[in-house]
């Protein structure tokens, strides 16, 4: 039973452009969901959308937005202020300036379970205190009064899923959670998730354009483009055999232990994601896609490789044919 | 740069640019088009309503003051005293303030650090008090109040000019000039100058709406323009006296004076915007 | 936090020198005091004596020392007009320009710090224009027509309030009314954009996504930050306000400070009008200070500078 659904999310600004086109998504107690494109793609959209933290200008519709059975896509503004921190979290891409610069630690995770537990001040800031420990950060007692200033990125980013945490939520969404922190400290904050997970059954939408990042955490994969999930599966389906051509472009853009020799090159995909419009029929992909042909620009229907991956393209599984 | 510039910017520079250009112009042919002479006292025709009003009479579109002078006219002569000195005072507190803000913004250090006390020092004093006191004891006269306010408004000039010639010091083509042994006073006036400049005419526009009217207050409180001239503020003291009985004698060069400072400021605005590249409102 | 408390205070301490210097020479070399205390009708006899009974014929530097050996004793001179210490005269009269200052302030503050904020929430929309159009107006209104036309209106034709003097709290409502005016819009630019800078912000996203109520994100978590170069400003307009009470005080006829400093100047009693300036500017100094510490306050990143 999934604690996320999500159907036909669409999202589009008030310039015309569409962020995101009719993308679904599903989430499981205790799995983690990878989102996964370049930046532009529409994943933060997606992930804001869900949230109902879209700014002015964006507007969202959907099928439907499930959190743990509740259809939260027409909810009121109300009813989402109580859900939010409460029953689905969010953890953003800068901690350096996610945390507010003016209040301490403490006060900005007590205020959590304050508002949604009506706890005490005494109460909120013993779970405080708890929840700094249990995200790995010693000496609790001393963090909770100092300011966001006063720690490292790596706090930051502890401290920010202690907050997180708080009301112990049913999901939490992670959108680049480890982008903007050093190498040895981002596998400790993936370590601490997956930890956290273990423990208490949270469902983690990690988005990301980090492939490393999802390869690890991900049970399974979502891959975006313009706005279009063109391709999920399980996370062994989609890395032992992507169908989509930029799932491919994807994987190839990756340096491989062993296998780079000096003097390869990357392989880098050309171009960069197009703007798109209502007008727009098609494959988002084509114009950067080395196999693309006048069909590309009808529209494309999903196919199916194996149970439970699938992906959108018309020419990929002809080529997949003909290279085994 | 102008293409990005939003539609309220654009209207900003439109209204308040032809108000201003309107009453320069206004101001300028005031000897041609005024009706009478602004200083001619009819004792018989004395607070003459304006044209709305019952009562008023034909020639006096704005009726007359206490001493029978005509209201339109003097009123057009006043536009002349309000922007020549406000016209003044910006280019003498220019002057002084963008020597201050560029010498201490270029140099840095101990000079820098002796201009931002001066600065602080200019802020400290109370600015109508010390005018108000410079006029009292060196007379009653048009120069004395220009030099008086340009003496005193330059401080915004010095935090702006400081600021953006921080700004443009390090960029390569100063870097440049320097390099190819440009002399200090041309790298001030010819490369860092003009690069700040934009941001200087917005402080401008600031300034002379704050002078014309920081000049009307004093000329109100009778230390500034001294009498007859037709100063505003002068006009609105005179009149006082009658103003429970007819309101009109206080609001006509009340109205003037708001216009024209309100015009300057959506005019500032909209210049503003232009430097910023139309981004902020 | 010690030593930016330190560097703060030698900065005050240094621009405080300079500005009793300056209020010293404002009166020494603008003209010639013994001829404006004698008056018009005196001889040059007359002249001679006022300048050696005040001590105008010493050297400037002595004539300092002198003047500056008093100051530090709580002695501003004696007001020949009144025939009473300087500072007897400014410790009746200071209270009366205060409170109008404060009431100024505080309207100030209560009407554009609101206004600012609504404008940051609407952002954009016809409804920020139409606040910044307001500000707009207050910026241009001449203080002094203002009052005027407040005098002619709320209290002749209206009959709402008095239009001078001081019989009750009455009489500093329009006064302070008058002085809020040209601050409300600085201070209302000012928050709107702090608080357009302070909603587009991470950390506002973040209070958000804890589900916290709109009332919080905006006032705890948005305000906080937005509210420092207010803080600043606010007390930088509160010193304008006891400047402005000059204009202010001397229309509404309020015997305050400022009607005293306008008697002073027209009367050429220049004792005052030196305490006064050196007074007001003081007061400048510290209500910066002031500011700077709150901020301190408000922003901890401040305290390690």
């Amino acid at each position: 039973m999934s604690v996320l659904a999500v159907q036909d999310l669409r999202v589009g600004f008030r310039d015309g452009t569409l962020a995101v086109r009719g993308i679904s998504l599903d989430l499981g107690h205790g799995e983690t969901l990878g989102l996964v494109g370049e930046s532009g793609c529409g994943k933060s959209v997606t992930s804001l959308a869900v949230m109902g933290l879209l700014a002015r200008g964006a507007a969202r519709t959907a099928a439907g937005i499930r959190l743990a059975g509740e259809d939260i896509a027409r909810a009121s503004e109300r009813r989402m202020a109580q859900l939010r921190g409460d029953r689905i979290a969010m953890i953003f891409q800068e901690p350096m300036t996610s945390l507010n610069p003016a209040y301490t630690v403490g006060d900005q995770l007590s205020e959590v379970y304050r508002r949604h537990r009506g706890a005490g001040r005494l109460q909120a800031r013993d779970r405080a205190a708890d929840l700094l420990a249990r995200v790995g950060i010693a000496n609790p007692g001393l963090r909770l009064a100092q300011y966001p200033h006063e720690l490292s990125g790596g706090l930051r980013q502890r401290v920010m899923i202690a907050m997180a945490l708080m009301c112990e939520p049913d999901v939490l969404i992670a959108d680049e959670p480890t982008t903007a922190l050093d190498v040895t400290v981002q596998a400790q904050i993936l370590r601490l998730l997956q930890d956290l997970q273990k423990e208490t059954g949270l469902a983690i939408l990690l988005i990301t354009h980090d492939l490393g990042v999802v390869a690890r955490m991900a049970d399974r994969v979502s891959v975006m483009y313009a706005g279009e999930i063109v391709e999920s599966g399980t996370a062994e389906a989609l890395f032992g055999r992507p169908m989509h051509p930029y799932t491919r472009g994807l994987l190839d853009s990756i340096p491989v232990p062993g296998k780079l020799r000096p003097g390869d090159q990357l392989k880098a995909i050309p171009g960069t994601v197009p703007r798109i419009t209502a007008a727009f029929r098609g494959c988002g992909f084509r114009d950067r896609c080395g196999l693309a042909d006048r069909g590309c620009e009808d529209t494309i229907m999903p196919r199916e490789e194996g149970p439970q991956h699938r992906y959108l393209c018309r020419l990929s599984s002809e080529l997949q044919g003909q290279a085994s | 740069m102008s293409g990005r510039l939003t539609p309220s910017a654009k209207a900003a520079l439109v209204i308040g640019g032809s108000v201003l250009g309107a009453t320069v112009l206004l101001a300028l042919l005031a000897p041609w088009i005024a009706p009478h002479d602004p200083f001619l006292q009819n004792l018989d025709q004395r607070l003459a309503p304006p044209f709305w009003a019952e009562g008023s009479l034909s020639g006096h579109p704005l009726g007359t003051d206490q001493l029978g002078r005509d209201y339109l006219s003097r009123l057009l002569y006043g536009a002349r005293i309000s922007l020549l000195i406000g016209a003044v005072t910006v280019i003498l507190s220019g002057m002084i303030g963008v020597g201050l803000g560029m010498a201490g913004g270029y140099a840095g250090g101990w000079l820098d650090d002796a201009v931002m006390i001066v600065v602080t020092c200019r802020l400290s004093i109370p600015l109508i008090l010390v005018a108000l006191t410079v006029v009292a004891l060196t007379g009653t006269s048009l120069v004395v109040v220009m030099l008086t306010l340009g003496l005193l408004l330059w401080e915004r000039f010095a935090v702006v000019a400081r600021t953006t010639t921080m700004q443009v010091r390090h960029r390569e083509f100063i870097e440049a000039a320097r390099l190819c042994g440009a002399s200090l006073p041309h790298i001030l006036l010819r490369e860092v100058l003009p690069n700040i400049l934009p941001h200087l005419v917005v402080v401008m526009t600031l300034e002379l709406a704050i002078a014309i009217l920081l000049e009307a207050a004093l000329s109100f409180l009778g230390l500034g323009v001294p009498p007859p001239l037709p100063s505003w503020g002068l006009m609105i003291a005179e009149a006082r006296d009658q103003m429970f009985f007819m309101p009109w004698v206080i609001t006509i060069p009340g109205v003037a004076l708001f216009t024209l400072v309100l015009a300057i400021n959506i005019l500032g605005d909209g210049l503003r915007d232009l430097v910023a590249g139309g981004h902020a409102r | 936090m010690i030593r930016f408390i330190l560097r703060r205070l030698v900065l005050a301490f240094a621009v405080f020198l300079i500005v009793v210097t300056v209020s010293f020479l404002l009166t020494r070399l603008s003209g010639d005091l013994a001829v404006s205390i004698a008056g018009p009708n005196a001889t040059a006899e007359d002249v001679a004596t006022v300048r050696a009974r005040y001590g105008f014929d010493r050297p400037l530097p002595v004539q300092f020392a002198v003047w500056f050996g008093n100051l530090l004793h709580g002695d501003l001179g004696t007001s020949y007009l009144y025939r009473e210490p300087v500072a007897d005269l400014l410790a009746k009269r200071l209270p009366v320009t205060l409170t109008l200052g404060a009431v100024g302030l505080v309207l100030a503050v209560l009407v554009g710090v609101p206004l600012g904020i609504a404008a940051a929430v609407a952002n954009g929309s016809v409804w920020d224009r139409l606040i910044g159009l307001v500000g707009l107006v207050g910026q241009a209104m001449p203080s002094f027509w203002l009052a005027l036309l407040m005098m002619i209106w709320v209290g002749v034709y209206w009959q709402l309030l008095p239009i001078s003097g001081l019989d009750d709290w009455q009489g500093y409502v329009m006064p302070g009314i008058v002085l809020a005016a040209s601050s409300v819009p600085v201070l209302m630019r000012l928050t709107r954009a702090g608080m357009v800078e302070a909603l587009a912000s991470d950390y506002v996203r973040t209070a958000r996504a804890k589900g916290l109520s709109w009332a919080s994100v905006l006032l705890k978590h948005a305000l906080r930050n937005a509210a420092m170069p207010v803080v600043t400003v606010a007390a930088v307009q509160f010193g304008f306000m006891l400047g402005g009470s000059v204009v202010i005080e001397s229309i509404f006829a309020l015997h305050g400070m400022g009607f005293l400093a306008w008697e002073a100047i027209s009367k050429g009693d220049f004792a005052v009008v030196q305490a006064v300036v050196l007074l007001l500017a003081t007061i400048f100094i510290l209500l910066t200070l002031i500011a700077d510490l709150l901020n301190a306050l408000i922003d901890p990143r401040l305290r390690i500078a």
